[in-house]
């Protein structure tokens, strides 16, 4: 190295904290949110840092009132972030589906904790299905980003309101209580996207140009036929060009543990333990869970022994997992649910048997 | 059925043909299509009020000059296409959440003049969270309800405002405030909210009374103007088809029973300028 590099400065973040930080240093003219364990410090680091930077924060009435509020703000062109938990989440149909159908880009973040109903306010992967599978009525997907560490989770923000921009689509970033709550060392890879103008936009006519509307109704069968036709073509240029996803010790693994967000986290550790004690394990972590690595995840896995999915839910990335592989190699699956967290030894334990059948 | 008797405009910014022609034989026009309305035919049944309304907004767009500053939210029920009817920017909300939907976009747009278009079902039932708290927080948006006391687009069923005694396809015999409660003010409750700096209720029953709803609507447009909160008009229209009588018969119903529930008039009138929320 010719240069000496002065080693960026580490900052002790919570999860929740940093990825409000990282929307705002990534551009985000205006947040709306309601408050909900365990997502509440990002309306709170909000609610006092976007009137310092001169942008807009509400504190709406509900989770139907945000997701709205960030419609219209976000038919306007701007760079909105919403965040919410499950329960939250839930309301927030209606309007995802919406902006998914009106085509207005927006970022969600959504802190899981346990359900069903009000659940619990435990850490949980539990909204796998309701992120992944378009979440509101009709046909629709949004790209979902998983972070596994609050670090990741600072650079995933500005991706996230790239590809909400590029794709004219909602954006869901799925966390959980954990990465929410716990305090890590981050060096905070803050990053503003470049602005586009947009040819749909409202800011009124200005008596120079024909009204543009922003609306997801088409009332005429061939009408709404040909706005779902263009939809999924749309989805199937992100499917194909936006997939992400990390390994981890895959080469000589026998063994490959399937797992997003904080589930990953802990796979790590009972990797590392495995590995120790010469267990060969691997990782193989999706970190968009639509478009899902399926290609990818059949290709890393071909002639392994067993896959080993985690979920901190009763098993429903698992089916994803089980589509993309079509039976080629045995999946298993282990989780917990209601805020209770698989120990790294128990999961080092299932790859043990599975790597002794 | 309004009239613009004083109105000598040449139409010289419409259309260039009718322009020469105008011009040639120096008629003087007293009646037109408002520059800001487009020239689609709306789908509203015959007799209804939508189509009064529609013109008194776009007069005023057109008298304020406003037009190519506004952007219009959209509502869900028979004014769900007004976007095809006005010459402006305007976007769709879901059912009830017009209020939030126009929070988001004249925060982000403060100097752009925006509008909620909402009927009764829409605003006084589903939405009934987002109008209070878009009133509470003073937001420098204009709701134009109309009130025809029924869910006209899903095929006549009881709406909040429906009156007691009122048969619709869910209340078939009639509303019985046992069975379904009591006609909602709701234009009352909001004007006991400091955020409301003009609330007001017309209708568009008879000419006179269209002639008072301009006034009213022109009142609120102004409000905004001087960014001094929310202003609300409600407008007592009809529903002729719904509520299975003439047109004629269901602008009587209008003047002589529904005004009797719903008394015209301003409400709350606040709209000296205050600071505008960031």
């Amino acid at each position: 190295m010719a240069t000496a590099t002065i080693a960026p400065k580490r900052v002790l973040m919570k999860g929740n904290e940093a990825m409000a930080e990282a929307a705002i240093q990534a551009g985000c003219d205006a947040y709306f949110g309601y408050p909900i364990t365990p997502q509440a410090e990002i309306l709170e680091l909000m609610a006092r840092r976007m009137p310092e930077e001169g942008r807009v924060f509400i504190q709406a009435e509900s989770e139907l009132g945000a997701i709205n509020m960030a419609l219209g703000a976000a038919a306007t062109g701007a760079r909105v972030l919403v965040s919410s938990s499950s329960p939250g989440i839930s309301l927030m149909a209606e309007g995802m589906s919406y902006m998914a159908g009106s085509e207005v880009p927006m970022v969600l973040i959504n802190v899981m904790r346990g359900g069903p109903g009000l659940g619990s306010i435990g850490p949980s992967q539990s909204d796998y299905f309701q992120a992944v599978k378009g979440h509101g009525h009709g046909d629709y997907k949004v790209p979902v980003l998983a972070p596994s560490s609050i670090a990741e989770a600072v650079e995933l923000m500005a991706d996230s309101f790239e590809l909400a921009e590029r794709y004219r689509t909602p954006v869901i970033v799925l966390a959980d209580g954990v990465l929410g709550q716990a305090m890590e060392p981050v060096v905070p890879a803050y990053r503003e996207p470049p602005r586009q103008t947009f040819d749909w936009s409202l800011s009124g006519t200005n008596g120079e140009r024909e009204a543009r509307v922003v609306r997801s109704l088409h009332l005429k069968p061939e009408d709404l036929n040909l706005h779902n036709v263009h939809l999924q073509e749309k989805f199937a240029r992100i499917a194909e060009r936006e997939v992400r996803f990390a390994t981890e010790r895959i080469e000589d693994a026998d063994v490959v543990m399937v797992a997003y967000g904080t589930a990953a986290r802990i796979c790590r550790t009972a990797m590392e333990r495995g590995r120790a004690h010469g267990l060969r394990l691997g990782i193989f972590r999706p970190i968009t869970l639509w478009p899902f690595p399926s290609a990818e995840l059949l290709a890393a896995t071909a002639g392994k022994k067993a896959i080993l999915t985690v979920e901190l839910s009763a098993g429903q990335m698992v089916e994803d997992v089980r589509l993309a592989i079509e039976g080629r190699v045995p999946v298993h699956f282990l989780g917990h649910q209601g805020g209770i967290m698989p120990a790294p030894n128990e999961i080092l334990d299932a790859c043990r048997k599975l790597v002794a059948e | 059925m309004t009239i613009e008797v004083a109105d000598t405009r040449e139409v010289a910014d419409t259309r260039e043909a009718a322009d020469t022609r105008e011009a040639a034989d120096t008629r003087r026009v007293i009646y037109r299509r408002p520059d800001a309305l487009t020239e689609k035919s709306t789908h509203y049944c015959p007799g209804c009020g939508h189509g009064i309304v529609h013109r008194l907004v776009a007069e005023l767009f057109d008298e304020m000059g406003l037009t190519g500053r506004t952007i219009g939210v959209g509502s869900v029920g028979c004014s769900v296409f007004a976007y095809d009817y006005f010459k402006i920017d305007f976007v769709e909300s879901p059912h009830g959440r017009a209020p939030a939907v126009a929070t988001g976009v004249r925060r982000l747009q403060p100097d752009k003049f925006v509008f909620t278009y909402q009927g009764d079902g829409d605003l006084a039932a589903i939405g009934t969270a987002e109008i209070v708290h878009a009133a509470a927080r003073g937001e420098n948006i204009t709701a134009i309800f109309v009130n025809n006391g029924i869910y006209g687009m899903t095929g006549g069923q009881m709406a909040p405002t429906t009156l007691l005694g009122q048969k619709t396809t869910s209340s078939p015999l009639g509303r019985d405030p046992i069975l379904a409660g009591y006609p909602v003010p709701i234009t009352e409750m909001l004007a006991l909210v400091p955020g409301t700096a003009y609330a007001a209720r017309g209708s568009v029953a008879t000419p006179q009374l269209v002639g008072r709803a301009k006034v009213l609507l022109k009142k609120a447009f102004e409000t905004q103007e001087a960014k001094a909160g929310f202003s609300i008009v409600e407008i007592l229209s009809n529903c002729p088809v719904g509520w299975g009588m003439t047109a004629p018969a269901s602008m009587e119903h209008v003047e002589k029973d529904v005004i009797a529930t719903y008394p015209l008039g301003v409400l709350v009138d606040r709209s000296a300028p205050v600071a505008e929320p960031r």
